[in-house]
């Protein structure tokens, strides 16, 4: 595969994940207005996310649409105002990709599990 | 109108600086016209370009008070600010002297972007028949009229970002070729227009469609090469 066909993929999944993301932040902002009016203390707020699937799918959703997106777009910014190579960019947008599936899921699961 | 324009001017290449001149003013006077009274009155070894003076040659281009225009058509009324015009050469281009720039890697970019028709019919062929109504056809006629000035290319950011961008007209001309149902080089096209030097580095901030003089708009040519490329990519035909 081209260096070109590559570069077209990542512009392809980006746009992808941005109409997710789209969805996923207008959701969360939503969310986050109804789940004020419900208690906002530690306990109030795992009550409800606790063993909750459709929580843990949507959020999850998010995570994954950020993984895609975020390190795409920092890649180009590192290679554009930093100067940074092709390869050292690729390297560090993966290291954000895989920091923010772990750290992302990791956070989800600790909402959700009972 | 006042009597005096102000006008400063880049002398040097790369390291030169700005010197004033003072020229009379007139009516419908353009930059052009400034810069040729200071060449012929005040300063004959000021080095400028031009040919037509009609706006179909693309050869005067210039950054006037710090914006990309092409001079012959562009009138001091419009632009000067404070009876004062500041003018330079363009951007992102070596400049071999004062407001000559070496156009070489511009239009090289062109020929990277395969700029050029690749066609397949022989002299023995009919001519095609291109229906002016298709939108292959729409969409080629909107790049078509592109004179080659550099003002886009002088406009656009991403050119300073990364210089092997090949540019808002290199890719409008690729953009008006695939729209060419003649022509029989579209993969290899397509091949050389993506990626993070061609298209899919557009950051679509619309400058160079803000400044180009004859109303191209190459962020959308460039769009749909995007769209183009991608899909040829998810395909596995890129």
């Amino acid at each position: 595969m081209t260096g070109a066909a590559v570069q077209a993929k990542l512009w392809y999944w980006q746009r992808i994940s941005a109409m997710a993301l789209a969805v996923c932040v207008v959701v969360h902002l939503a969310l986050i207005v109804l789940a004020a009016r419900g208690g906002l203390t530690a306990a109030d707020i795992l009550g409800r996310t606790r063993g909750n699937v459709g929580f843990a799918v949507f959020y999850a959703a998010f995570v994954i649409a950020c993984t895609v997106h975020v390190p795409i777009g920092l890649r180009t910014i590192a290679q554009e105002w930093l100067g940074w190579r092709e390869r050292a960019s690729s390297v560090a947008a993966l290291l954000v990709a895989a920091s923010i599936l772990v750290l992302g899921l990791r956070a989800v699961y600790a909402v959700v599990a009972t | 109108m006042e009597s005096t324009l102000h006008v400063r001017v880049w002398r040097g290449a790369k390291q030169g600086r700005y010197v004033d001149y003072d020229v009379p003013r007139s009516a419908s006077q353009t930059v052009l016209d400034v810069v040729t009274y200071i060449q012929r009155r005040l300063e004959p070894s000021l080095a400028y370009r031009f040919a037509c003076r009609v706006g179909m040659c693309g050869s005067c281009a210039m950054t006037v008070n710090g914006v990309p225009r092409w001079t012959c058509r562009t009138h001091v009324e419009k632009v000067a600010q404070d009876g004062t015009l500041t003018i330079g050469p363009l951007a992102h281009l070596p400049v071999i002297r004062d407001l000559v720039t070496d156009m070489r890697e511009f239009f090289d970019k062109w020929t990277r972007a395969r700029g050029t028709f690749a066609g397949r019919a022989t002299r023995h062929d009919d001519f095609v028949r291109v229906a002016p109504a298709t939108p292959a056809r729409v969409a080629a006629d909107a790049g078509i009229e592109c004179i080659g000035c550099g003002v886009c290319y002088a406009a656009c950011d991403v050119v300073a970002w990364r210089p092997a961008f090949l540019g808002p007209a290199a890719l409008n001309r690729a953009w008006t070729l695939v729209n060419d149902v003649r022509d029989d080089g579209q993969k290899e096209r397509l091949r050389a227009v993506a990626g993070d030097a061609g298209c899919h580095a557009c950051h679509t901030q619309g400058s160079c469609a803000e400044r180009c003089p004859k109303r191209i708009a190459p962020t959308a040519g460039i769009a749909g090469l995007k769209r183009l490329a991608a899909r040829a990519a998810m395909r596995g035909d890129l």
